[in-house]
């Protein structure tokens, strides 16, 4: 697949920051950081207030998705630019959850938030206001969206990717280490899964790397890719990064996200858990 | 508690629900030439240096990871500069780093 059909550089944004048709969006767990400072004319999302049902674990609905594209004034003609912090894990989350509800025009800026500030380039404290749209949304695409059943069908037989750092795929960890380790679900990770830290995929400055590099990664690490593909993490946002690495960047065909992830498959009773590296 | 993968804010208090005598915590400041400098991206990295975590450094260059036990070097990226210092965490407890851009 060609890369700037999914992914945009931070030159181009810049260069385009004006261009009718093209709706830039940072989507932040941490709506602070829009509010000190983003790029000129992006919208924000939440994407855990905005995002997700806020009684069910699940995801806003079909309905709830257009009535937020068309209060953030996002038409489905719209040529939609995702960014953010966290080396784009939200965006890339957004991103997913954009081809989830069938918006085909949406891309990543490549480096995100990192490779904006990195390079120096400018950021706004005003508000964008943009007017409202009637955005009509597709049912949701599940050949992109893996749940828990179809997940423990895969032990063995497809690609399970655990994207997650080695210690949390070991079970030394329950979450990443910037994050307090609280949580009461079991540690370990998926029997059979490999473990393909999401941050391989990633440059230091938070760019992707190169195709050929990609594919020497993922295939190093014992992905066959004649078999369909199930990406997880811990709550499913790092796993779209990886998602959109082997769908949109190297083009494999059946490559789906388990949104649920470790804080769904470590909770539930009587499913086959592994340790160790 | 933070229920994503967002980096709860980065300031030199720890939590309250955090012991730091059951887990390992290292905090620092990046600084340039001495003086604090917010905004950076600091990333842990472990001993094999792979990539383990990062956050955004506070206004006050503050930044904060919890990790398992063992040798981590901190790196810190800035459009002004950047640095990273070596850590031995293998003990329990709260770590002090300071990272230096140049």
């Amino acid at each position: 697949m060609s890369r700037d059909k999914v992914l945009v550089s931070a030159e181009w944004a810049e260069q385009n920051l004006n261009t009718p048709g093209v709706v830039f969006v940072e989507v932040d767990e941490d709506t602070s950081a829009y509010e000190g400072g983003h790029i000129p004319g992006a919208v924000r999302i939440d994407w855990k207030t905005e995002l997700q049902d806020q009684v069910r674990r699940d995801f806003v609905d079909r309905a709830g998705f257009e009535q937020l594209l068309s209060a953030k004034g996002i038409s489905n003609s719209d040529n939609v630019v995702l960014y953010g912090g966290n080396n784009n894990w939200f965006a890339a989350y957004a991103y997913w959850y954009f081809k989830l509800y069938g918006h085909d025009t949406v891309r990543l800026l490549d480096g995100g938030r990192k490779k904006w500030e990195l390079d120096g380039r400018p950021l706004t404290k005003d508000v964008t206001e943009r007017p409202n749209t009637s955005y009509t949304a597709k049912e949701q695409d599940l050949s992109i969206r893996a749940f828990r059943d179809e997940v423990i069908a895969a032990i063995d037989t497809k690609n399970l990717v655990d994207v997650r750092s080695p210690d949390e795929f070991s079970g030394k960890l329950l979450a990443p280490a910037h994050l307090p380790q609280e949580q009461a679900q079991r540690a370990g990770h998926i029997p059979s899964a490999i473990n393909v830290p999401w941050s391989k995929a990633a440059n230091e400055d938070g760019t992707f790397r190169a195709e050929n590099e990609l594919r020497d990664i993922y295939g190093e690490a014992g992905l066959d890719g004649s078999k369909p593909t199930i990406a997880y993490c811990r709550i499913g946002e790092r796993s779209s990064h990886t998602w959109f690495v082997l769908r949109e960047l190297l083009g494999h065909s059946d490559v789906k996200n388990y949104d649920g992830s470790w804080t769904e498959y470590g909770s539930l009773v009587g499913v086959p858990v592994a340790l160790g590296a | 508690m933070t229920s994503g993968c967002g980096a709860p804010e980065q300031a030199a208090a720890l939590p309250v629900n955090v012991d730091p005598s059951r887990e390992v915590v290292l905090t620092g400041t990046v600084r340039s030439g001495g003086i604090p400098v917010g905004g950076a991206f600091v990333r842990l990295l472990d001993s094999g240096g792979e990539f383990t975590a990062e956050v955004v450094s506070s206004a006050g260059g503050d930044f904060r990871f919890f990790a398992a036990p063992g040798r981590w070097t901190v790196r810190a990226l800035h459009r002004d500069g950047n640095g990273e210092t070596a850590v031995d965490a293998r003990d329990l407890g709260l770590h002090s780093v300071t990272v230096a851009l140049a």
